[in-house]
């Protein structure tokens, strides 16, 4: 168990010490989200109705809870490299822990993650986001983004050792996530989509983690979306922490 | 006040080089399939401790599978592994503690410096942070990276990153060293300074697996070699068993007209038991006996007027033991690094 620690510890350091020489990686953790941010708001925003809020404020958490789900991209990506590269044979040729690459990768994507969420937070905040909340809802929501942003770690970390190439974990994986973040009330209200698609959002683990986000930061009436935004993070956990270590212990390097 | 971990790794660097002549790799009745491909097809292997064994084949032989199931990277089908008087299977966790591998990519971080790739193998190892630090800080020095320690590997040459590799598997001063396919790719000039590491870490007790589709590679490092082909070891022994295995010293005569090599090869003809071929211009066959052979061979040219430029005798190569034993030349599948070699 100890060794289950300071193994993951070293990973996890392993991938955060190579983010200030990737310019690019930080790039896509700070601006690419900003972009996103005001051209929802500009661009949609005057078009967009949502009664009883401000776009800016409807858009923040949703568009947050979008960022952090792709924010364990970076798992997948680096994965599917290390497997390709032979790293994950030499990983696996030594004696650590067998959860701790993928730990550690998953860890220091909680991180890259607070980066992200601090830098979409101050850009909303600039253009005129504002919370409604007690300091203690809006902690509990912080809580709740990086506990679904590291679910979602796991989850890239099953893809990226399932494909083939990097490329491929890029493309399946925007393909997959991009949709299902659409399709929800993160950027719209439900209400206003065809009756099919408001099934699926209204379903969608990504509504009910925005909607518990606009009722902890908003005071918006929350249902039972609090509770069951953390039941989906810790439930894809629980599912897929298990598959994607399975998956490391027989992963056998491409080259 | 050494830690445990300190003291671990200490008790592992003492215990070297294991007493000479105990078996360090033993493998019975190796089988692994891919589907419906035998990949290894009952593979035995026996290396003693601080010697190398040259595991010698083309490419998709199952050289890489057998390496990675002694590694404890891939089970096994069938068969029994011992590495360093450890089952590959049911002890693979201690296995790994006694093992280097260095595999056929460098397998660094590239935005890692050398100095960081090293430093977090040893921590994998269950070193200390300045322990780590310190074995990484020997490894640059004896790998001539010192000054590019502090250089992320992206910008490492192929002979460098290969350095680097090797040098991630010596970290815990492993008895049993795994290299597959170590020069692969690499220049002429990184290729002999890899062979000389290579040679001096034998010389200090290391058992060394390596494999290998260069027959020099292997007649140069190789106490014995073990040639595999469709996932079957069909002859091992040591470089001249093997050569002897092939027969006789070939006779190579250069023409000074290649018009006339027609009528060499019926004037040579009696000498060997096979007819004699034409290789670009060059007379080849096998003499039947040694002695006298050269100036017998003159003699019958000069008999029937055919004039000589050059003409010796010479031991088989590992190229023509391999050529006899499985019928195609060892490089002829080699799709990847024929070009690089």
């Amino acid at each position: 168990m100890r060794r289950l620690v300071t193994d993951t510890l070293v990973i996890a350091e392993r991938n955060l010490v190579r983010l200030p020489r990737s310019p690019d990686l930080l790039l896509a953790f700070t601006v690419q989200p900003v972009m996103f941010v005001l051209l929802f708001v500009y661009v949609f925003g005057g078009a967009i109705s949502t009664p009883g809020y401000d776009y800016v404020d409807f858009l923040i958490p949703g568009i947050i809870v979008q960022n952090i789900a792709f924010g364990g991209f970076v798992t997948a990506l680096g994965l599917s490299e290390d497997l390709n590269k032979g790293l994950i044979d030499r990983f696996r040729s030594l004696p650590m822990a067998r959860p701790a690459v993928l730990a550690g990768r998953t860890a220091a994507d909680v991180v890259t993650n607070v980066l992200s969420v601090v830098v979409l937070l101050v850009t909303g905040l600039i253009i005129g986001f504002s919370f409604h909340a007690s300091v203690g809802e809006v902690v509990l929501g912080f809580l709740l983004l990086l506990l679904f942003g590291y679910a979602f770690s796991w989850i890239f970390a099953l893809l990226g050792l399932l494909v083939s190439s990097p490329e491929a974990a890029n493309s399946l994986g925007f393909i997959a996530v991009f949709p299902l973040t659409f399709i929800s009330s993160a950027f719209v209200p439900v209400d206003s989509m065809p009756s099919a698609l408001q099934w699926f959002a209204d379903v969608n683990p990504f509504t009910i983690v925005v909607d518990a986000m606009r009722s902890l930061w908003l005071g918006a009436p929350a249902g039972n979306s609090v509770w069951g935004g953390f039941a989906w993070a810790l439930a894809i956990i629980a599912v897929f922490a298990p598959l994607a270590v399975a998956r490391y212990r027989s992963a056998a390097g491409r080259a | 006040m050494p830690s445990k971990a300190e003291e671990t790794v200490l008790e592992r660097a003492d215990r070297r080089p294991a007493a000479a002549g105990e078996a360090a790799i033993s493998v019975r009745g190796l089988v692994k399939s891919f589907g419906s491909v035998r990949a290894v097809d009952g593979v035995d292997l026996e290396v003693r401790a601080g010697t190398v064994l040259g595991l010698l084949g083309p490419n998709g032989a199952g050289k890489t599978t057998t390496v990675r199931m002694l590694t404890t990277l891939l089970k096994p089908d069938a068969g029994e592994i011992r590495v360093a008087g450890l089952d590959a299977v049911g002890d693979a966790a201690r296995l790994r503690e006694r093992i280097g591998l260095a595999g056929q990519y460098a397998a660094v971080d590239e935005n890692l410096t050398g100095a960081e790739n090293l430093t977090m193998v040893g921590r994998l190892y269950g070193m200390t942070r300045a322990q780590a630090k310190r074995r990484a800080g020997e490894l640059l020095e004896r790998f001539s990276l010192t000054e590019a320690a502090k250089r992320p590997a992206r910008g490492y040459s192929g002979g460098m990153r290969r350095r680097l590799d090797l040098a991630a598997a010596l970290v815990a001063r492993p008895p049993v060293l795994f290299l597959d396919e170590p020069t692969t790719g690499l220049d002429p000039r990184s290729r002999l300074s890899l062979w000389e590491t290579i040679e001096g870490l034998v010389a200090d007790g290391t058992t060394v697996l390596l494999t290998t589709q260069y027959l020099d590679e292997a007649d140069r490092l190789a106490d014995k070699i073990a040639v595999i082909d469709r996932g079957r070891v069909i002859a091992d022994g040591t470089s001249d068993e093997l050569k002897d295995r092939v027969g006789g010293e070939r006779l190579e005569v250069t023409l000074d007209d290649p018009e006339q090599a027609g009528a060499a090869v019926e004037a040579l003809a009696d000498l060997s038991d096979e007819r004699p071929f034409v290789e670009s211009g060059v007379v080849k066959l096998t003499v039947r006996e040694r002695r006298g052979a050269i100036v017998d061979a003159v003699e019958r040219l000069k008999a029937v007027g055919v004039g000589v430029d050059d003409l010796g005798l010479r031991r088989p190569t590992l190229d023509d033991v391999f050529l006899t034993l499985t019928g195609h030349a060892a490089e002829s599948d080699d799709e990847q690094n024929g070009e690089q070699r």
